[in-house]
């Protein structure tokens, strides 16, 4: 288990020691992980590796067992934390989207930044269109999340996602559920984020996006973050069990 | 044996009509509010409220609207609560309807999928918002064929509020047949009307239903299909 020394200042989302079982099955089991501010944070493993908990806990999405997680200088293991804050900080993107179907692709946009922060109506859909613009889906602002593909779907959901303009935004296997070509115009949006200096941390199965993008790679297994560094750890594994998975993953 | 059926029994029979027409929407609209609080206590997170309203609803639903006729119309006054028929029916159709409908409601707002619940609530929703922006609208649009076909249930459980002497279709059919004593004419009318009245409702929930829950109206799209073959 190898990990390079990072300045905590700088880290937008820092784990420790962090614990998490659902019933008799232990999913995490003593996470250490740092993602810095500005970077692309790419977490891989095998399924059941505990990548996609560790994400949504960093979200509070799960409650954790025991340790610290602590996003833009928030305490989340904290009980009481501040959850509509750590939340307008935080944008998360799912595998299966979760648009709103009853909404527009613009509706769907502009719902949170209207609710959760009192934008007016006009403004809220400048945004939208201004968020769609970057994703490529300025067109689609009317149509009904059911009459896309799952690429633009799927674009429209980093969209609504980015309206918040938040701090760091999570991205959870999201190109599992798409083709390659989709995957691809997915993936251009994510690359674009990423050179833009957006902090993320994604978990995901794309090797090649992976060691592309990514300015820090983990590899989990076995419910910890078992070998840490930069992309080249994916061309020079350390550990025997990223060497397999790397292999197995060609 | 004093006339036949004439015009003014069947205009009689008519005005039962509207009286059942009226207590049905009472029922509707009366049961429709209390239904909706009981759904959403239903889907609380406190535990005493859930508690409590699952409670109401087993009582409800455990018990005959005839026996919750009596109780309001003969029980009530024993307590001093003098109530008229329309009252007695009228309370008795909205305790009853709201146990059923918030029943309905709460499975069809459970049935919105967890991930709408928590995309909602990863965009910085508050719970409420959650519900009323998100969740709800969905809801509706599962719950509606559903609701209209409760509808009919209701506008034939109005019948039972004639024990009470409430002179809606079926009370007005009784009291037009012991002056006529013609039984199957008489009750035939009754049947058919109150089929009139049912059987558009029927028709509407049954195109509700295979329109599909995810179908939105003027907009005839695939996915129509893939819910009609999953239904």
């Amino acid at each position: 288990m190898t990990n390079p020394s990072i300045d905590s200042k700088d880290a937008a989302v820092v784990l420790r020691n962090v614990h998490k079982s659902f019933g008799a099955n232990k999913v995490l089991a003593g996470v250490n992980l740092e993602a810095r501010g500005g970077q692309v944070t790419a977490i891989i493993g095998r399924s059941g590796s505990g990548k996609s908990t560790a994400l949504r806990c960093i979200d509070r999405l799960e409650t954790v067992d025991s340790g610290e997680i602590t996003v833009c200088g928030r305490r989340v293991d904290d009980p009481a934390v501040d959850l509509k804050a750590l939340r307008l900080d935080v944008g998360i993107v799912f595998q299966s989207y979760n648009l709103f179907p009853h909404l527009t692709v613009e509706e769907n946009i502009m719902l949170a930044p209207r609710a959760a922060k009192r934008i007016d109506k006009e403004k809220a859909r400048a945004l939208a269109h201004d968020v769609l613009a970057r994703v490529g889906l300025a067109e689609k602002a009317r149509a009904y999340p059911e009459q896309l593909s799952g690429g633009q779907q799927q674009r429209a959901a980093i969209a609504r996602s980015l309206a918040m303009q938040p701090k760091v935004m999570l991205f959870d296997e999201v190109t599992s559920a798409l083709d390659p070509e989709l995957t691809g115009e997915v993936l251009k949006v994510i690359e674009e984020l990423a050179a833009g200096g957006m902090t993320m941390v994604m978990v995901t199965h794309e090797m090649a996006f992976a060691r592309r993008v990514a300015d820090q790679v983990v590899f989990m297994n076995a419910g910890l973050a078992w070998e840490c560094g930069s992309a080249d750890i994916l061309t020079h594994p350390q550990t025997p069990e990223l060497k397999q998975f790397v292999h197995s993953e060609l | 044996m004093n006339g036949s059926l004439n015009a003014n029994h069947l205009l009689y029979l008519l005005q039962g009509a509207t009286w059942t027409v009226g207590l049905s929407l009472i029922a509707f609209v009366g049961g429709g509010l209390l239904g909706l609080l009981v759904a959403l206590c239903r889907v609380s997170p406190s535990r005493p409220l859930r508690l409590v309203t699952a409670g109401y609803v087993q009582l409800i639903q455990g018990t005959p609207l005839l026996v919750i006729l009596f109780m309001s119309f003969f029980g009530l006054p024993a307590l001093g609560l003098k109530i008229s028929p329309l009252t007695a029916a009228s309370v008795s159709l909205t305790v009853y309807v709201g146990a059923y409908l918030g029943e309905i409601w709460r499975g069809c707002i459970q049935s919105v999928p967890r991930a709408q619940w928590e995309a909602a609530e990863c965009l910085a929703l508050t719970r409420g918002q959650r519900m009323r922006l998100v969740v709800l609208p969905q809801a509706v649009r599962i719950a509606t064929p559903p609701t209209v076909g409760f509808m009919v249930q209701i506008v034939k459980n109005t019948s039972l509020a004639s024990v009470v002497g409430f002179v809606e279709l079926a009370r007005s059919g009784q009291i037009i047949n012991n002056s006529v004593f013609e039984p199957f004419i008489v009750y035939l009318v009754i049947a058919v009307i109150y089929f009139s009245l049912c059987y558009p409702l029927s028709r509407w929930s049954q195109r509700l239903e295979r329109r599909g829950p995810s179908a939105r109206q003027g907009a005839p799209l695939p996915v129509q299909q893939a819910s009609l073959s999953l239904s």
